[in-house]
Order: structure tokens, then C-alpha cells, then sequence
């Protein structure tokens, strides 16, 4: 791996399942484990909110000599201070998770960032192979531990899975002495936030497996599949219309549009 | 005579030389961490803690106690009579013959040292340790002789220059070892650092009966954490690892070593001895640590141990089962130093291997080793009726559950505990969903700042309400809360007395507010749990109460404070360093060859390692479990 590749993980504050409290996020954390991975000395790792937010020292724990903040309230939004950051940095790799633990955890940071940048989005990537002459080799993690490989050219943001490597073990005393760069940024109010009422959220009701499994193996299939609608159909060769209607009648199916 | 000042020249060269050994020795030791020591008490406690401490533990083992007093007794009175004799040629026959008094009593002594060479038990290290014995009747045979005309035997002069010459070069031979040897690093070496060992050991309450085994805290905050090279220990704690004789007993209880982990606490000490002076453990002459070849281990003072000098996976090996401390007669400290490097690669690098990093994790996220939730701490107890301190405020006894609560098979210690006190109407309350993990696993395995915070959020919490008594049926809760939450400055737990439920229940039982039947089941042994016995020296209280039951307990021959480590402590099962063998097998092939049908236990760890034993074997039952099926239903209800 060429230590030229200019690669930036985003973290967020996570949020345990059972307790509730504080974590690193465990694809945030995979991402920094991506990063590390692809190199040590060219990785930022940053993070858009409080900066006295204990939990940064669990990301700096992995063996981050510094960690980058962009100080924003707890009303702000993430959004357009790490634009203008991506835009001024020579940032060619953008990691995150694939969705934040806490807050409006809608997964959408990414493809908004994508978007704003005019960068392609990789979604769940399960590994980085290679990165030269401009491109990357990335493999993306597809259910039953598939994998696709897709060349993507740089800059890129990529969003990684729970199928990359797990995050190492963070360590209290590098945690401790890491260095907060702690920017000078405006705080952006999210607007559209202050207006919404939040409740907390219900385990959304599961789609009913109906296992008609004979053997062993195939049980174990089913149990272990990522849930995914009905049968799924891959389209090569067909008209882009084609591909456009099998999309709506889908959506109408799962009646997603009415 | 042309050679008569051959002798006291080469005695007193010896000395000389003896004397820079010594201080190039010490500055050795002086390259470690600053220590607070009470230097001139220790000194003056020195004597006593030989005499008393020392060869309490060296009686186990009658032979060579008696043995070590009559070689080392009578080589340190000859060797002070020797410097008058000899050196500054006091013409005083009382003296000389005070000397060959010495030096035969040094001689009956070195003739037994002789013959347990002869035959030395794989324990014993043997390359210059072997040659020991021929030094010590050297030593006593040459001056002898050598003392005989002073006492008037022998005419001066006997033997001419001939015998002058042979016995200069016997001296030269004997006091090379006995006294340069002492100092620059031979086997006798373990007679001056560990002298000074006892004066200046880390733990003077050890001394006199006393008992501390609580690890100390780690400082948070520094560069570094733990110990990474051998100059970050304390320097009495290298002055302790050079105290060592290498009589390998440690070696012979270490559960790790029989299960062919890679661990032998004997190797573990000899090799810190490696690191702190430099060099290689070529000339290392006893068990290896097993798997690990001797030889390609190379230490300095300032490399990192784990760098070439020992293997992480030796220091995860140990169950923190104090079998090795407890059994060492130099009062050698192995536990203390291998959680200190393990709190190196836990809260440095981040290297807790297998399940720890995991443990750890959820250890900081959810306040219990397993991530369960919280919330749902309590659940166990939804029938058992039980007051919450948050309600009641006060209750004459706080039972602290443990991360038990999460456990279905230690939820069946709990509910008999409490049905044994609610029969005896105790005023009980526990702390609920506000009691966190003790902390125990996190600190063993070198997570300090875990720990830490558990301790002093688990001390806010108690220091809410008022109890007398705090009971647990955990032993290592039990542990953490008597002997390792008092170095954080609260008040929470003052006046407050810490029980394990045995102590407690026995008490119960002794005020006959507990009524018994008796046991008729069949042979019954019992497991002392490490944390219970060798870290608080409770090994009557269960033995008390499975004789209230009329059970005569058949004993394991490694029993009370020699019990066998169940494996389970130190979080050894989490970080699960492949051996031979495992520890549970070996403590359960214990049992067996007791004859008896079930085995007691007080403690819910050693419970699931016994229970982990694959079938058949013995029944493995928590004491308060026979307790409880033994209570005599009230005829009135
Ligand atoms: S550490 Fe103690 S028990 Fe072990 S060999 Fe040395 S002196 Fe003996
Ligand atoms: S504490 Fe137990 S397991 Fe650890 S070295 Fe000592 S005897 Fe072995």
C-alpha cells in the first residue's frame, strides 16, 4: 500500500445496545481499523461534535497519536462543517460507518457528503485491497459472506461494514496522552433537528421466516442469511426502463409507494 | 613461614571484592522506581522476620529447614569468627574454638545439603547450584583445619608451607563462592539480597502473622502504565527477584505449570533477575517454562520484557492463584509482578488476548464481563422478596450479589443464601440494579482504570446507606471489597465488617439460628477457593459448617492453604492460554482420588470451572446449597 493515500475515518459517539452508555461505535471503530490498517501515518480520524466527549479517548486508544475535532453543540449539524473540512483537506479515502449509533442514525451522512463533494460512495466495505495510480480495489460485503469487488477511483467515501475487520482493542494510556486537535470551526445549527420530536424507538416488527428448509445445512442458511426480501433478481442486460419498472413494482410490493 | 600471609590476604581480598559486588549490586536494584521504606526498622526486623517468617515457611519442609539452620547458622558465625581469627589474627583460643564449633555445625548441615543433591527433586535448579554443597564442606573442612593451631590443636606450624599453599587455594576455592559468589550473582547471592529482602520487603505486614494480599494501585495518568522494562518495577521489588533460591516450590503448586502452560513462576522470577542485570538465560539451570525453550531469552534494564525477555502469553497463564507466594520462602511477591506487566500490555498496547479485550469492553460499558444489560441486574431476585437498600436506606446486613445475578447456575447459590437468611431472619437488603462488577477480573487483568472507577463508583453508592455487615458469596467481590477498595479514601466501608456467606452462615450456625439436619449423603470433600483461603485465610469457617452438617470432610492432600487453584481465578478463562491439560481436570482428578461423591465449594467461579468437568465425576455443590437442603423444616408451618 503506497503510505501516499490520504485516508480520514469519521467517528461518532456510539451507543450500547443493552446499556445505553457511551461507546465507540462498532463500525465507526472498524473504520479507524480500515485506516490504521491502510496506513497508520496518513490516517485522520475525525469527529463533528463535543469535544470533551470521553469517548474519543476510546478511538485515540487504538494507537492514534492525535485525533481532529470539529467542535459542534449538541444541536449542530454534522454536515456542513465536515463538507468545508473534506473540501480544504487533501482527504483521497473517507471512512465511515455505516450508520451512527445515536442520533438520527439514519445512514445518511455519507451519501450526503457524497453528494455535496460530487465523490462516488462505496457502501459497506468489507476490505480495502489495493490503492494505486488513482484507484482502489475495495471489496464490498454482500449477505452469507459474499463478496463483490468493485474498482472505485479516488476520492472516495466509503462506508464500511460489520464484515471488515473488528476494531482492535483501544488502551487507556494512549487513549489518555493522544493529542485533541481541537478545530476552529462555526457551529452550524441543524434547524430542520429543532423541530422534530423524538420518542424512543421500538424493535421494528420482523418479517416472518417462513423456513421450509429440509436439511441441516439449509436450516443453517436460513438462520444465519441477512434478511433479504423475497427473491432477489439481478438485471445485466435489460433496458435501463426495465430496470426502472422492476424497481417501482418492487417498491409498490413492499408498498414503500402506494 | 614465607606463606603464612597467604590466608588472611586472600580472606581479605575475598571481602574486598565481596564488598564492590555489593554495591554494584545494589545500584542494580537502585535503578528501579523510588519506594517509600522505613529503612532502619526494617533492618531491625530483620532478624525476627528470618527467624520467625521465613522459616515458618522453610518448616514445611522439615529436612531442609533444619538443614538451612545449621549450614547458613553456622557459615554466618563462622564467618564473623573467621574476619577475628583470621583476618585480624585475634590470638584468642575461646574464639577459635567457637569457630570450630561453627564450622562443624556448618559441616553436619552441608553434608545433608550434600545428600539432597545427590537425588534433586526436578523442582531444584541444578547447574551451580549442584557445586553449592562441595563449596559449603570446603568452606568448613579448609578452615577447620586451618583454625586448629589457633585453638591450640595442632602445634603452629603443622604441615610447613606445603599446607599452607593447599589450603590457600581450597580458601580461594570456598570463599569465591561463599562470599564473591554472594554478591556477584552466584548461588549464594540469595543470602545477602535476601536479607535485605526481608528488611525492605513491599509488604512488611506480611510479617508476624499478618496477611496483605490486595494488589496495589496503579498511578493513572503517567507516561506509562504498568511495567514495561524491568527498571519501571519498584527496586524492592528487583531486590526481591534477586532474593530467590531457586528451591523451585513454587514451581511444584503452580496450576498453570502442571497444565503445561507456558508459565513456571520460578523461570518467570529468574527471569526478571536476567532482565534487571542484562544478559541471556543461557546459564538458567532448572524447568523451563513448558513449550518454551531455555536460552533465547535476552533481557536488559531498559528493553521492554516482553520484547524477547518473556512471552505475553506466560504472564496470561497465571491464575492469580497466590499458590507460588504463599509456598516461596523468600517471601517473593510473583503475583504483584506479573499483574504489573499485565497492566503494560492492557492499558498500553492493548493486548489482552482472546475474549479480554471483549470483557473489558463490556466490563466499562455495562458495568458486568458479560454486556449483559443493566437493567436487568436484578432479575434473578423477582421472586426472592428481597429489600433494595435504595428503599429501606439502612439494614443490619448489605449481601453484595455479584455479577452472579447474571448466571443461572450461580442465581441457584444465591437463592439458597437467601433462603438460609431469611430463616434465620436476618435484616437483609441488597443494592439492586445500583451494585456494579467488584472490579476483580478488570483488575487482574491489568485494567487498573476499569477497576478503578468500579471501585469508587461501587464505594459512592455503599457510602448512600448504613450497614454493619457486607456478605457475599463471592470470594473474589469478597476480596476486592475487604482488602482493595480501602486505597481509595472513602468512608463507605469504615466500621463496616466484609464477610464471605461461610463465615457468616457459620456464625449463624454457632448462635443456633440456623436449624440443621444432618447430612446423609455420601463422602463429601471440600475446595478451598483461592480467594477465600490463601488471600484471606478463611479455611475453618466452611469446614465448620459441613461438620455442623455431621460431614467429616475427607481432604484432598493439596488442601487449605496448599489447595490446587480451580483454574478459574485471574481471568485465565477468559484469556484461555492453551496448555497441556486443564487446570478444572487436574482439580477434579483431586476429588476423585478423595473417594468422595461431592465436593463443596464457596464460590461460584470455582462452581462452573468444577461443574465445566465432563461427566461423570463428582457432584460440585456450594456450601450454602448442602446448607440449605439440610434446613429443618418448622414443624409449625
Ligand atoms: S521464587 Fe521463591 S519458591 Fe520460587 S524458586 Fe524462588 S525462592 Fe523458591
Ligand atoms: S499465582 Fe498461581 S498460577 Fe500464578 S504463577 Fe503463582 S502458582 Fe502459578
Amino acid at each position: 500500500m503506497p503510505p501516499k493515500v490520504n485516508v480520514v475515518s469519521l467517528v461518532s459517539v456510539g451507543r450500547h445496545p443493552q446499556s445505553g452508555r457511551s461507546r465507540r461505535a462498532e463500525q465507526d471503530g472498524r473504520a479507524v481499523e480500515l485506516g490504521l490498517k491502510l496506513s497508520k501515518k496518513s490516517l485522520t480520524v475525525v469527529h463533528a461534535g463535543d469535544s470533551q466527549e470521553p469517548v474519543l479517548r476510546q478511538y485515540a486508544g487504538m494507537g492514534l497519536d492525535s485525533l481532529t475535532v470539529l467542535p459542534q453543540a449538541a444541536d449542530g449539524d454534522a454536515l456542513p462543517v465536515l463538507v468545508e473540512f473534506l473540501k480544504n483537506s487533501k482527504a483521497q479515502v473517507v471512512l465511515t460507518g455505516v450508520r451512527a449509533e445515536s442520533g438520527e442514525s439514519s445512514g445518511m451522512l455519507p451519501y450526503l457528503l457524497a453528494e455535496q463533494l460530487g465523490w462516488p460512495l462505496v457502501p459497506r466495505v468489507a476490505e480495502i485491497l489495493t490503492i494505486k495510480e488513482g484507484a482502489a480495489e475495495v471489496l464490498l460485503a454482500l449477505p452469507r459472506g459474499q463478496r463483490r469487488s468493485v474498482i472505485v477511483s479516488l476520492p472516495f467515501i466509503a462506508t464500511v461494514d460489520n464484515a471488515a475487520a473488528e476494531a482492535r482493542q483501544t488502551a487507556f494510556g494512549p487513549g489518555l496522552r493522544a493529542d485533541l486537535k481541537v478545530l476552529n470551526v462555526e457551529s452550524v445549527t441543524d434547524d430542520a433537528m429543532a423541530t422534530w420530536q423524538i420518542s424512543a424507538a421500538k424493535p421494528r416488527p420482523k418479517r416472518l421466516k417462513v423456513v421450509k428448509a429440509k436439511t441441516a445445512a439449509d436450516r443453517m442458511k436460513a438462520a444465519t442469511a441477512k434478511p433479504v426480501g423475497g427473491g432477489g433478481k439481478v438485471m445485466k442486460n435489460e433496458t435501463a426502463a426495465e430496470k426502472a419498472q422492476a424497481i417501482f413494482d418492487l417498491l409498490l410490493e413492499e408498498k414503500v409507494v402506494r | 613461614m614465607i606463606l603464612d600471609w597467604l590466608p588472611p590476604t586472600l580472606i581479605g581480598v575475598l571481602l574486598v571484592l565481596a564488598g564492590i559486588g555489593a554495591i554494584r549490586r545494589m545500584n542494580l536494584w537502585r535503578a528501579g522506581q523510588a519506594e517509600k521504606v522505613d529503612f532502619l526498622a526494617g533492618l531491625f526486623a530483620m532478624p525476627k522476620r528470618y527467624l520467625h517468617d521465613l522459616h515458618h515457611v522453610v518448616e514445611r519442609d522439615k529436612y531442609m529447614s533444619r538443614t538451612h539452620v545449621a549450614t547458613g547458622g553456622g557459615f554466618v558465625l563462622a564467618m564473623v569468627l573467621v574476619v577475628f581469627v583470621h583476618l585480624f589474627g585475634v590470638k584468642n583460643e575461646i574464639l577459635a574454638w567457637a569457630l570450630l564449633a561453627a564450622l562443624v555445625l556448618m559441616f553436619c548441615g552441608a553434608l545433608f545439603v550434600y545428600k539432597r543433591r545427590m537425588n534433586p527433586p526436578s523442582r531444584l535448579s541444578k547447574g551451580p547450584w549442584m557445586r553449592l554443597p562441595k563449596s559449603l564442606l570446603t568452606f568448613s573442612i579448609t578452615f577447620f583445619v586451618l583454625t586448629l593451631p589457633a585453638a591450640g590443636i595442632l602445634p603452629e606450624g603443622t604441615g610447613g608451607w606445603i599446607l599452607t599453599l593447599v589450603l590457600s587455594v581450597l580458601i580461594l576455592m570456598s570463599l569465591s563462592e561463599m562470599l564473591f559468589g554472594m554478591t556477584w550473582g552466584g548461588p549464594m547471592k540469595h543470602a545477602f539480597a535476601g536479607a535485605l529482602h526481608l528488611a525492605f520487603h513491599r509488604r512488611p505486614e506480611r510479617f508476624g502473622g499478618g496477611r496483605s494480599t490486595g494488589l496495589k494501585p496503579a498511578a493513572l495518568g503517567e507516561a506509562s502504565h504498568g511495567v514495561a522494562k524491568p527498571t519501571d518495577f519498584k527496586w524492592n521489588q528487583l531486590l526481591g527477584f534477586d532474593a530467590c533460591v531457586q528451591c523451585g516450590r513454587c514451581e511444584a503448586v503452580c496450576p498453570a505449570f502442571a497444565a503445561g502452560q507456558p508459565l513456571n513462576p520460578k523461570k518467570l522470577i529468574q527471569d526478571m533477575v536476567v532482565g534487571f542485570a542484562g544478559g541471556t538465560d543461557k546459564k538458567y539451570a532448572g524447568s523451563a517454562y513448558p513449550g518454551v525453550e531455555v536460552g533465547n531469552a535476552k533481557g536488559a534494564p531498559d528493553q521492554i520484557i516482553t520484547n524477547g525477555l518473556i512471552s505475553s502469553d506466560t504472564l496470561w497463564s497465571c491464575t492469580t492463584c497466590r499458590a507460588c507466594v504463599e509456598e516461596c520462602p523468600m517471601m517473593i511477591e510473583h503475583v504483584d509482578a506479573i499483574v504489573d506487566m499485565r497492566r503494560f500490555l492492557t492499558l498500553e498496547k492493548g493486548e489482552t488476548p482472546n475474549k479480554g479485550a471483549q470483557v473489558l469492553e463490556n466490563i466499562i460499558a455495562t458495568d458486568n464481563p458479560n454486556g449483559y444489560s443493566p437493567a436487568s441486574r436484578t432479575h434473578w431476585a423477582a421472586d426472592q422478596n428481597l429489600n433494595l437498600m435504595k428503599d429501606v436506606k439502612q439494614a443490619d446486613v448489605l449481601f453484595w450479589v455479584s455479577d452472579g445475578a447474571f448466571d443461572m447456575r450461580s442465581q441457584r447459590i444465591l437463592r439458597a443464601f437467601v433462603k438460609l437468611m431469611k430463616a434465620a431472619n436476618i435484616d437483609v437488603a441488597i443494592l439492586g440494579d445500583e451494585e456494579l462488577d467488584s472490579g476483580d477480573v478488570a483488575r487482574r487483568l491489568g485494567d487498573d482504570a476499569a477497576f478503578q472507577s468500579l471501585a469508587k463508583r461501587n464505594l459512592a453508592t455503599l457510602s448512600k446507606y448504613s450497614f454493619k455487615t457486607i456478605v457475599t458469596t463471592d470470594p473474589h467481590a469478597f476480596h476486592c471489597l475487604k482488602n482493595e477498595y480501602g486505597d481509595f479514601g472513602s468512608d463507605a466501608l469504615k466500621g463496616v465488617e466484609v464477610l464471605h456467606h461461610t463465615t457468616f452462615l457459620n456464625r449463624l450456625v454457632k448462635e443456633e439460628r440456623l436449624q440443621l439436619d444432618t447430612f446423609k449423603g455420601g463422602k463429601v470433600t471440600y475446595h478451598d477457593p483461592c480467594y477465600l483461603g490463601r488471600y484471606n485465610g478463611e479455611y475453618e469457617a466452611p469446614r465448620e459448617l459441613l461438620a455442623s452438617l455431621g460431614i467429616d470432610v475427607a481432604e484432598m492432600e493439596r488442601s487449605g492453604y496448599r489447595s490446587r487453584c480451580c483454574g478459574g481465578g485471574g481471568g485465565a478463562p477468559i484469556t484461555d492460554i492453551p496448555g497441556e491439560r486443564r487446570i478444572a481436570d487436574m482439580r477434579m482428578e483431586d476429588v476423585v482420588s478423595t473417594g468422595a461423591e461431592m465436593v463443596a465449594v464457596g464460590c461460584q467461579q470455582c462452581t462452573a470451572m468444577l461443574e465445566g468437568v465432563v461427566e461423570p465425576r463428582p457432584v460440585v455443590k456450594d456450601i450454602a446449597e448442602i446448607l440449605v437442603s439440610q434446613l429443618a423444616e418448622e414443624v409449625n408451618s
